[in-house]
């Protein structure tokens, strides 16, 4: 490897540390400037927007314009002329061609197991790891899947699951343990197990999944569980309530409002997976998910109308979640 | 009277010796499972690193877990295969490149924002915070086709932004992009931040005079400085492992392509020589690793704070 570019190009990369902050700081103190010689009055209305102003530019243009363009551009086609549902219709019409295999993935397989998963595992190392003093390693080590990329993770797990026919010696994790239950070795990842559902090989991409995340809810239900007064629980022990129904009965209702928070994040998380099916299977054996089915219709196919169109799904499947968000979002607002 | 005595400390003994004895039994299981599921969490990580440092031959006839018993047969042999082949140095430098602008540009922006959103008046200010709160649940997969299009035309290509000379330029369409991508969740985070200040703190500001870049730098910032950490670790961690917007805007670009995109390359191509995936599995590990331990305790409050609204 030449570690030569690192040294020629680190004057590149102090011009950059340095200059990128500096028309930062330009901007703003040129705003100012200008703020200061409007007369008073007019001051308040203008200096709002100049603080604002680059925030707004950049969700205008990266986030709010190009969704709008896409949501039309779903109703043309690639040569830009209107053609209606024609688009949708080539994904949605005949089942289970199209985006449908995608569209199971997304919001059967990977909303209901991941999230499922995610949690329960979540709340289960929260509740464990608050009975024992190194409390604080046990949480840093379930952590650190958080810090790597998917792809990284990908690769970890593409090991786990690494497979080798029947007879051969199995040098995957999981495999080597199920040989040692005397049992054929199973092809994680691409065996469609059962019949041709691809529940088994769906799962197993999932299980990476909530592998990499479990530390996230972990540790948002540990701050709600170390939340909850100590004199309750202590009072339902005097009441001669035994530790399963003081979680059923007082720990969980109390945790129910940040089980729901986290529960909307992984949702949103399982309608957006990418990278780990990108990285383990690239969508074959039916794994396929609607953001992998976007990449693919536009960077192999290139074909953007459809991809418009499997975008405006995706976008479709997330509006629930996303006036939920919003609901919460005003109530805790309305409670300020 | 001695003999009550007797009956009642036997009887105290009887009541307690069997929950004692269980309480013993499930205090250790509670010690047992714990320490249990966390090696099991740590196994296909183990795994992969015991594995980055066997020789070919070893990874491809035995299992990890046969290398970590007598005879040792490590080698470094993986690391440096890795290094000569594949474009490394280009492709961490790039990373670089990448994840500090696109981390500095959108949390100042987004601080210079959400100071406003906390601290100023301004008419719709309240709808368009609302408006970013709706956002931040868009899949970025709606904003792609539209933007690579106007990157094209725009000729915001990378050869064409090489070809300039200007230090920085051919990264500038991620840095922007990762911007506006980061914003909501950025001005969401701060402005629950700075709302959360003392109203006192900017009354007295005012009265002894300063002004708003004053009371901004002065007052703001450094009160701030946990919300700051916390946001600057995500949104590093965010760009620097991010695969998709990589993918996007510069997929087919390798002298600017960070390491994400050099390693799924090398996951898709290589096939059977898996063991220097290994080795570049954990070397694109290193750096977020390091910030993550380094500042754990940051990450975990800004996870909290993006999280538990209100």
């Amino acid at each position: 490897m030449d570690f030569s570019i690192l040294l020629t190009d680190i004057p590149t990369l102090l011009v950059v540390i340095l200059g990128v902050p500096a028309a930062l700081m330009g901007y703003i103190m040129l705003s100012e400037f200008v703020v200061r010689r409007l007369p008073d009055k007019n001051r308040p209305q203008v200096r709002p927007w100049l603080w604002v102003g680059p925030a707004l530019f950049l969700v205008a243009a990266f986030l709010l314009f190009p969704m709008i363009g896409t949501i039309v551009q779903s109703f043309e086609d690639n040569k830009g002329s209107f053609v209606g549902l024609q688009n949708f219709g080539d994904q949605l019409g005949s089942y289970p061609g199209g985006s449908w295999i995608a569209i199971r993935n997304n919001l059967i397989f990977w909303l209901i197991f991941y999230t499922l998963f995610v949690l329960a595992f979540g709340l289960l190392l929260a509740v464990l790891f608050d009975r024992v003093p190194y409390e604080s390693t046990v949480k840093s080590l379930i952590f650190m899947p958080m810090a790597i990329s998917s792809v990284a993770l990908g690769v970890i797990w593409k090991f786990m699951y690494w497979y080798q026919p029947s007879g051969e010696v199995q040098t995957g994790t999981l495999n080597a343990l199920v040989s040692l239950l005397h049992h054929d070795p199973v092809a994680w990842l691409q065996d469609q197990w059962p019949g041709d559902l691809a529940l088994l090989n769906n799962l197993a991409l999932i299980t990476a999944a909530t592998w990499g995340i479990t530390g996230f809810s972990m540790v948002i239900l540990s701050a709600a569980l170390k939340g909850i007064p100590g004199d309750l629980l202590e009072a339902a022990r005097v009441d001669g309530a035994g530790e399963i129904t003081i979680f059923r009965r007082v720990i969980f209702p109390l945790m129910m409002p940040t089980i729901v928070v986290v529960g909307t994040t992984l949702v949103i998380f399982a309608l957006k997976a990418f990278d780990v099916v990108y990285v383990m299977t690239n969508g074959l054996y039916n794994s396929d998910v609607l953001a992998l089915r976007m990449y693919n219709l536009l960077y192999l196919s290139r074909n953007n109308a459809s991809a418009s169109a499997v975008a405006v799904i995706l976008l479709i499947a997330v509006i629930p979640v996303l006036i939920f968000n919003l609901r919460q979002f005003r109530a805790v607002e309305a409670r300020r | 009277m001695s003999v009550t005595t007797a009956g009642r400390r036997e009887s105290t003994a009887a009541t307690y010796s069997l929950p004692w004895f269980s309480q013993q039994i499930s205090h250790y299981a509670v010690h047992i499972v714990v320490i249990g599921l966390t090696v099991i969490w740590m196994i296909p990580t183990v795994g992969l690193l015991v594995s980055s440092f066997r020789p070919f031959s070893a990874i491809a006839s035995t299992g990890w877990w046969t290398a970590i018993s007598p005879p040792y047969n490590f080698t470094l042999q993986n690391y440096s295969d890795m290094l000569s082949q594949s474009n490394l140095g280009t492709a961490i430098f790039n990373s670089f490149m990448v994840a500090v602008p696109a981390t500095i540009i959108p949390v100042t922006i987004a601080a210079f924002a959400a100071y406003a959103f906390s601290w100023m008046n301004f008419p719709g200010r309240n709808w368009i915070f609302l408006a970013l709160v709706g956002l931040l649940a868009v899949p970025l997969q709606l904003t792609f086709i539209p933007v690579t299009t106007f990157f094209v035309h725009a000729g915001w290509t990378t050869e064409n932004l090489e070809a300039t000379g200007i230090p920085g330029l051919p990264w500038l369409p991620l840095w922007l992009a990762h911007a506006g991508y980061g914003m909501p969740f950025s001005i969401y985070l701060l402005s629950n931040f700075f709302r959360a200040l003392p109203s006192d703190l900017f009354e007295s500001a005012e009265i002894d005079g300063a002004g708003t870049l004053t009371t901004f730098f002065r007052l703001v910032l450094p009160l701030s400085v946990p919300a700051l950490a916390s946001l600057v670790i995500f949104q590093f961690l965010w760009v620097w492992n991010d695969l998709l917007v990589a993918l996007i805007y510069v997929g087919g670009a390798p002298e600017v392509a960070p390491l994400t995109v050099n390693l799924a390359n090398l996951t898709n191509s290589l096939g059977q020589g898996y063991q220097l995936l290994t080795a570049a599995a954990f070397f694109s590990m290193i750096v977020p690793l390091v910030v993550f331990l380094s500042l754990q305790r940051y990450f975990v409050r800004g996870i909290l704070a993006g999280s538990v609204k209100g």
